[in-house]
């Protein structure tokens, strides 16, 4: 079985993630801030050890801290099977989908533009560990701050901000 | 090793389950010197099971591990529950996700964000307070306010309450709240000047979140990533204290991943021996198949939530002489109000979860009573009411949807940082009909039955959460919403073929599934949590509440759990007074 995206692959879900998420001037495109690659990272997460599923923790280390989401977790031994099943069915649905895909990406079932769009989401908006928020271009578009910890906020942050 | 290994058994009780109410039936025997084996089906995120058992750093403030990756279990793959409304929907409407608490060491309580209001005298007896109402189980419990008030008194310091005693509805206390309250958020200091322009009474909730140190654990940093996540610098008061110090005592074993299948039992089949268990820390046979392990105790303790509990006794076809069990599930019914508005609340990114809670619409008033009357009931009685944030970024650029308008959508951010949200957890009544039981054809990873929700509301939740919804609307208004619009969960009426939040209940309070009482033709356990059909088994859960009254459930939970060890062991708490 083919795990990850192909170049030209990697290409067209660039152009569908654009399209379902586009940018303008003041935020970016899910595809153009690394939504591929937030799809990729996921769909070839078992080439790692750990296995890219879940971030370690508990600090990034932008706000204090050593750095740690890196440190990926373990998964169980039935937590693997579960995940190589789910992923196993993903690249199935993105070498199909994606391969099917016309020149106006008008080619796409409600199930594939509903996974893309869930993943270009989750890259966009996530924790840029996970491949996609490029730059952490999508929380900056949208002024958050993403994660907090060690350093929180004060009391006053929370009541009067 | 196991511990106490004499007598021919392998600890003093063994505990299935380990969020809050096994937790603290841990804490309550290790204390009082026996031994007790902790089995846990989930994986431990939550701390080192070696001395000085630390926390293991696995939690964060990651979106996208805790609300799209099952990180806290249990995953649909492994464990699939179904769901339908009723019979009418043959087998079942959906396989998939079905209130999954986590599955995890710690339980519930790693993701909760832990508001822990108490009950009050009248939640005790409801039926003799306001009698019976027609298609339902309005029943009283065994147990009053006065008999439980010492446990919850002990189940606050245990998990660290932090709140204070200004809710005029609250029930009378025998001393002050461990910690005062944390810092309020901007949103609920808006919604709740506007609630009490309205008339009604908000308060600060009393939450299981440090505002100062606490038994080695820090204070609340407001990070704000709260409900649902598991917290990274443990001020949470989820069941990580009281796990701590039970295996401080040197008489706890925890096992995670240790998904207990079967209840082993004399040939007579009146006591338990023990438990069987599939141990997941290890991978497959080469048939697929998990290693099986056997555990022998003198007592058992049912600790998986009112969901696992009555799935394991009806596999086991154990306990359920009255063939009650798995019957009057309840969750608290939820009506959802949010509003818009123009400036900024904070909500979302800042501090905990939900910071004020008002319960005017419990007992009602002359409106509610006439539109109980209007509905023919006898009376009507709805929940707290959350004032709380909405999501993160993943979760509301999901709700936006696709197209041209999603960037600037999310950067208005009218579902996340402007949207402020009141969530009543009504009270549902008791129905037999509602049920989990085991689906006749769906199978987790391991061949056993899945476990099937059967469940709609009863008129009374219908006609609550249709008085309260335009009340907590008008709020909303007032505070400043340009916008405001309500829901259900589950969803009914027009919406009820289709919802963001699903169509089962989205609660993650689950009660009534083993329901205490007096009298063993009607009930599954007796007033001490114990089962009627095996004495030496008792339940330390929701499973027991015979009734949902309209507050969050885990702080009884956890008072009645206490309760059931220490008459275990012998030593209950004294009667207390008001202070």
């Amino acid at each position: 079985m083919q795990t990850g995206l192909t170049p030209t692959q990697t290409l067209s879900l660039i152009a569908l993630m654009n399209k379902l998420v586009p940018g303008d001037d003041l935020s970016p495109a899910a595809g153009d801030s690394g939504g591929a690659e937030y799809v990729n990272m996921l769909l070839t997460a078992f080439d790692y050890d750990p296995p890219h599923i879940w971030a370690g923790g508990p600090f990034s280390g932008r706000h204090g801290g050593a750095a740690s989401f890196e440190n990926w977790l373990e998964l169980g031994p039935w937590e693997i099977l579960a995940w190589k099943s789910r992923i196993e069915d993903l690249n199935n649905q993105y070498h199909a989908g994606l391969d099917s895909l016309g020149p106006e990406l008008a080619e796409i079932s409600d199930e594939f533009r509903e996974l893309v769009f869930t993943h270009a989401c989750e890259a966009l908006y996530g924790d840029p560990v996970y491949g996609g928020n490029r730059e952490m271009s999508g929380w900056l578009a949208i002024d958050y701050r993403g994660d907090s910890q060690p350093k929180g906020y004060t009391d006053q942050e929370v009541s009067a901000p | 090793m196991m511990l106490g290994a004499v007598d021919g058994v392998d600890a003093d009780a063994i505990i299935i389950g380990s969020g809050p109410g096994g937790a603290a039936v841990a804490h309550s025997l290790t204390q009082a010197g026996w031994s007790v084996i902790l089995l846990e089906k989930g994986r431990n995120h939550l701390l080192s099971l070696q001395a000085p058992f630390a926390p293991l750093g696995h939690f964060s403030n990651d979106e996208i591990k805790f609300t799209q990756r099952h990180f806290l279990g249990p995953d649909p793959i492994l464990e699939p529950r179904t769901f339908r409304r009723s019979l009418a929907d043959g087998d079942r409407l959906l396989t998939g996700e079905v209130n999954n608490l986590p599955s995890t060491l710690g339980g519930g309580g790693v993701h909760a964000d832990g508001k822990l209001p108490r009950f009050r005298e009248i939640d005790f007896a409801l039926r003799s307070e306001l009698g019976p109402v027609e298609g339902a189980d309005i029943a009283d419990w065994p147990v009053s306010y006065a008999d439980l008030e010492p446990y919850y008194a002990e189940a606050e310091q245990l998990v660290g309450v932090a709140g204070e005693e200004t809710n005029p509805f609250a029930a009378w206390r025998s001393g002050p709240f461990p910690m005062p309250p944390g810092a309020d958020m901007f949103g609920a200091q808006i919604s709740s000047a506007a609630a009490e322009r309205a008339g009604l009474h908000p308060y600060r909730a009393p939450t299981g979140v440090n505002s100062v140190e606490y038994q080695g654990r820090p204070a609340c940093n407001n990070c704000g990533f709260c409900a649902f996540y598991g917290c990274p610098i443990e001020a949470k008061g989820d069941p990580v204290g009281m796990l701590r110090a039970a295996l401080e005592t040197g008489r706890c074993q925890i096992i995670p991943s240790a998904y207990a299948t079967e209840i082993t039992t004399d040939p007579a089949r009146t006591r338990a021996t023990g438990v069987r268990y599939l141990d997941l820390s290890v991978a497959p046979n080469a048939q697929g198949d998990a290693a099986v392990r056997e555990l022998r105790a003198h007592h058992l303790v049912l600790a998986g939530g009112a969901f696992e509990t009555p799935r394991l006794l009806l596999r086991n076809e154990l306990g359920n002489s009255s063939g009650r069990v798995g019957q009057h599930l309840m969750f608290h019914f939820q009506t959802l109000v949010v509003g818009a508005f123009r400036e900024r609340l904070w909500g979302a990114s800042r501090g905990r979860s939900v910071t004020h809670l008002h319960d005017d619409h419990i007992d009602g008033d002359s409106a509610s009573r006439a539109a109980a009357q209007a509905a023919g009931l006898p009376w009507i009685r709805g929940g707290i009411v959350e004032h709380g944030s909405s999501t993160g970024p993943v979760n509301e650029a999901l709700l936006q949807g696709a197209g041209p308008h999603h960037p600037l959508a999310m950067r208005n951010s009218e579902l996340r940082e402007r949207l402020w949200v009141f969530t009543m957890q009504g009270e549902d009544l008791s129905q037999q009909s509602n049920c989990v039981d085991l689906d006749p054809t769906v199978r987790d990873a391991w061949g056993f039955a899945a476990g099937r929700v059967t469940y709609q509301p009863h008129q009374h939740e219908l006609v609550t959460s249709n008085h309260v919804a335009p009340i907590l609307e008008g709020v909303l208004r007032d505070a400043g919403a340009v916008w405001t619009a309500g829901s259900t969960s589950p969803p009914v009426g027009d919406h009820a073929g289709a919802s963001p939040m699903g169509l089962a209940p989205a609660s993650y309070h689950i009660m009534g599934t083993a329901k205490m009482g007096f009298d063993p033709l009607n009930s599954v356990v007796d007033p001490t949590s114990r089962l009627w059909d095996l004495p030496n088994v008792i339940i330390a859960d929701s499973s027991v509440f015979p009734t949902s009254t309209g507050y969050g459930p885990t702080l009884t939970l956890v008072a009645l759990a206490t309760r059931a060890a220490r008459l275990l062991t012998g030593n209950p708490l004294r009667q207390s007074q008001p202070t």
